[in-house]
């Protein structure tokens, strides 16, 4: 498909023709996609409704707030962020310029997933524009409505040629990551991951890979448990569970597991009423094929709230599972769905073993009211990011870098750290051409004396 | 699979969390410090032996610049170790937000043949450091340091964490089949493509440093004497064997009038008239080496040295006058003591010269006037760039070393080090009261808290 070739040496011979390089450009690039997001906010929403049923709260709060924070944000900073960074010198150097030189890397492609769509390509968007790219974008076929919409929205504001956007499936992605890029961020799987990894080892291309996993969730039995069992309820069923980290499944005492189920149940019931299907603010299963795979991890389990579910409208009830053996099919892969497990364990300590022999997840949830409980799961375990005693909120702070480790990915994002991701940091050392005579020492012929000193 | 014992016994230890408290860790790296001072003698006789390496040579780059790494990293361990605090939002204002720096795991370091110690040792400094157990895989090609290597490191380092294995391209081969959890490798851009493969295979970041040619542009206002020592000393150490050497030069038909008897001074200067007899002067490290050098001095004319002995693998300081982009030694890396001059008629045709290459792991210019350096420096892109030098702007710690593009990616040196062999795990730990602050992002999602937001 001469067509993939076609798009990315474009955006290559855009960017060397170097107009994507001054700060007034990508400010003013920047500044185009936050007039995009504002005055396109209702035809995005409509997408975000279209593809997964988000409501007017969650698509905007999640998906268009952070963008515009995303933007607010990089514009004012870009310019301390992109300015030479002078460093510490020696002795050898102390009459030198040294200092890093922060310059782009070239074309930049950026891969979305469907279950965040838009914030998914712009948070990486934003950071990749920032750093002086070029950017080839490739939203999920699976969210189609809202790459219908980047696909028509971004040739509208920005420049055509340095940012365009690459729709299609798998076969359209496999021609794609045949090209040569300077930087590719993906979001998605691990499998996908693996492959989008290998295919940029041809090109030796440096990679991002925001992947996923089952990150866990364990509740002390000395905690608020109103107060925990609200917050995880929260970042549990928001997007009917589709939330790379979202809590996947808990672990906590058999003592506490009851009270976890019916503090979770009562605030259900806060959030959606009594009849969840017909709650304005409860999502829907992307398609057919999540809906059977999300349904399938049901069978054989102890269904101790919800597990109510509708194929034609994709609907599945916030469910919890009780007693879940970690041994079983909904404990093996990520849920990506509205059912919570709950695998009883009967320490910390057996917490703590149970995380750490499993591949090291996206996010970690820590429930306690024992500071130093808190500070023990953290150092014992690994994971991308951690929150205590709530859930998801690590991903909104801008300041901390957003990654994964091991199969949840490499690499991270978010704020200054998506500049830094995307930019590459030049050693700089400027000498004078005269004063060689500090030069002398290292020359041959060597001698003892040289060595002495 | 040949290495899976000794892998899962490093895993092993890795699990037990003996490398992390930071007494163990400079404890390690103390005994690293001794293992230079011991085995000096050692490490200059086995370079020797491996390419001629002249003591004086190696005593700069395996042992001097390899304390300063270790004085660095152990002066500032702690604070590299400590949490980072990041500056928060108004949301959570009450909250702890930090990076936390964590080890990645068991860590593969692949080292090549020209600095055997030095390029495998001061990536070891920073794994052992960010807290990280090892395996060490030195070249086969430099096989008395191999040897030393693989014989007397056990003797200094924890066995249990941290293991040598030796072996050409079949035993690296199996090696990466394992799982690591960092590959660090030093290397040609094909091998480079072959390790970032294998480690897509397992998800294993990796930092990969590789080559390229170094281009060196003299501009015609310079101080031709004290280019030439600069530039010779950078061309000819090691017998031309660094992957960030000056790898061809780039000037007017004046200015390479005007360098030839200046090189050829500096040379005589550095090496006597006969540098076959200075004891300053390497060999190159194989035969396959030599005969691939010996190749590259049909290029352009031999304008200094040239005379080779194929019994010493000796080749002679030679600079090539009148080299074309299409001859040999403009179709590779030259990695050995041959200096081509490609003659360009101004800045601008050398500038599209560099940018019609791949992007070279540093890069030179040297000039009296500053706007040109800094021109040269902002219209190219490399790994690092020296102006008015070559070489030094690695033996800052303070600057990051690596490549881009094809030279490689990932960097090191310093705190570089530490940081890429360092999980950065963003941590939220929030507290359990002020419930109330959270009540406007739950459902159910009334007109008023659209409003809100």
């Amino acid at each position: 498909m001469e067509k993939m070739q076609q798009i990315v040496g474009r955006a290559r011979a855009a960017f060397r023709s170097g107009r994507s390089r001054p700060l007034e450009f990508r400010i003013q690039q920047l500044k185009a996609l936050e007039r995009m997001v504002q005055e396109k906010e209702k035809e995005i929403l409509a997408a975000l409704k279209a593809d997964l049923n988000k409501s007017g709260y969650n698509a905007y709060s999640h998906e268009i707030l952070g963008v515009l924070g995303e933007l607010a944000l990089t514009m004012e900073k870009l310019p301390s962020w992109a300015a030479p960074q002078p460093v510490k010198k020696n002795l050898l150097t102390l009459r030198d310029e040294a200092y890093i030189g922060y310059e782009p890397l070239g074309v930049v492609l950026v891969i979305g997933a469907w279950n965040y769509p838009f914030v998914l390509i712009m948070q990486p968007l934003i950071g990749a524009i920032a750093a002086g790219n070029a950017v080839v974008v490739k939203p999920s076929e699976v969210s189609e409505n809202t790459a219908r919409l980047v696909a028509e929205l971004l040739p509208q504001y920005l420049d055509k040629e340095l940012y365009p956007v690459v729709t299609g499936g798998v076969p359209e992605t496999t021609e794609l990551l045949t090209q040569r890029f300077d930087h590719i961020l993906y979001t998605g799987n691990t499998a996908v991951g693996k492959i989008v990894m290998a295919a940029a080892a041809k090109h030796l291309t440096p990679v991002t890979l925001e992947l996923g996993g089952k990150s866990p969730c364990y509740i002390d039995k000395d905690c608020d448990l109103a107060v925990a069992c609200r917050r995880i309820t929260w970042g549990k069923y928001m997007n009917c569970g589709q939330t790379c980290i979202a809590p996947d499944y808990i672990l906590c005492d058999p003592s506490i597991q009851s009270k976890v189920v019916e503090n979770i149940k009562a605030t259900l019931k806060e959030f959606y009423g009594e009849d969840v299907k017909s709650s304005p603010d409860y999502e829907r299963i992307i398609n057919q094929r999540h809906f059977k795979r999300v349904k399938s991890l049901l069978e054989g389990q102890k269904i101790a709230h919800g597990g109510e579910t509708d194929e034609a409208s994709c609907f599945i009830a916030p469910t919890i599972l009780t007693d879940v053996s970690p041994d079983s099919k909904v404990m093996e892969e990520e849920i990506f769905g509205p059912v919570l497990p709950i695998v009883p364990v009967k320490s910390v300590e057996e917490a703590i073993e149970f995380i750490n022999g499993r591949e090291k997840p996206l996010a970690l949830y820590v429930f306690s009211n024992n500071k130093q409980l808190i500070k023990r799961v953290i150092s014992e375990t690994s994971s991308g990011g951690v929150t205590g005693n709530d859930v998801i909120m690590h991903f909104f702070l801008s300041t901390l870098p957003f990654g994964g480790v091991g199969h949840s990915g490499m690499g991270a994002y978010h704020g200054k750290h998506s500049f830094e991701t995307f930019s590459h940091r030049r050693a700089c050392l400027i000498k004078d051409l005269k004063m060689e005579s500090t030069n002398k020492m290292r020359y041959p012929p060597g001698s003892q004396k040289k060595v002495d000193w | 699979n040949p290495y899976a014992g000794l892998v899962s016994h490093l895993r092993a230890s890795w699990l037990s969390g003996k490398t992390r408290p930071m007494e163990y860790r400079v404890a390690q790296l103390e005994a690293l410090g001794r293992f230079l001072d011991d085995k000096k003698q050692e490490i200059l006789e086995a370079t020797e032996l491996d390419m001629g390496k002249p003591s004086f040579e190696a005593f700069f780059s395996e042992i001097l610049l390899c304390k300063n790494e270790l004085n660095v990293t152990l002066n500032n361990l702690c604070n590299w170790m400590k949490d980072e605090h990041v500056d928060k939002n108004l949301v959570m204002q009450l909250d702890s937000a930090f990076i936390r720096k964590e080890p990645y795991g068991v860590v593969l370091i692949i080292a090549p043949w020209n600095y055997p110690i030095h390029l495998f040792l001061v990536p070891l400094i920073g794994a052992i450091a960010a807290g990280n157990c090892a395996i060490i895989k030195p070249s086969e090609i430099s096989k008395n340091t191999e040897r030393l290597i693989a014989e007397t490191l056990s003797c200094y380092l924890d066995s249990d964490c941290f293991a040598v294995v030796t072996g050409g391209v079949p035993e690296t081969t199996r090696l990466l089949e394992n799982k690591f959890d960092y590959i660090f490798f030093t290397g040609t851009p094909p091998v480079g493509r072959i390790v970032m493969t294998a480690a897509a295979k397992h998800l294993t970041p990796v930092t990969l440093e590789l080559g390229g040619k170094n281009p060196c542009y003299v501009s015609d206002t310079c101080d031709v004497t004290n280019v030439a020592r600069r530039v010779a000393w950078g061309r000819f150490f090691n017998a031309g064997q660094t992957c960030i050497a000056p790898d061809y030069l780039l000037c007017t038909l004046e200015m390479q009038e005007k360098l030839m008897p200046a090189l050829r001074a500096a040379i005589t200067e550095f090496f006597g008239p006969n540098p076959r007899e200075s004891p300053d002067f390497g060999r190159i490290v194989s035969d396959k080496q030599f005969r691939r050098l010996r190749a590259l001095l049909g290029s352009g004319r031999v304008a200094i040295g040239g005379q080779t002995d194929e019994a010493e693998r000796y080749i002679a300081p030679t600079v090539l006058a009148d080299v074309l982009p299409s001859d040999p030694a403009m179709q590779e890396e030259v990695f050995g003591p041959i200096l081509p001059i490609v003659v360009i008629a101004n800045m601008d045709e050398a500038i599209d010269f560099i940018n019609a290459r791949p992007r070279p792991l540093a890069l030179y210019a040297f000039s009296c006037d500053s706007k040109i350096v800094n021109q040269v420096l902002e219209r190219t892109s490399s790994g690092g760039f020296c102006g008015n030098d070559t070489l030094m702007h690695v033996t800052l710690t303070s600057l990051p070393f690596g490549g881009v593009g094809n030279s490689g990616l990932g960097k090191y040196h310093g705190k570089f080090t530490f940081d890429t062999f360092s999980l950065h795990r963003g941590c939220l730990h929030r507290t359990m009261g002020l419930e109330t602050l959270n009540t406007p992002r739950y459902p159910p999602y009334t007109q008023q808290k659209l409003g809100l937001l």
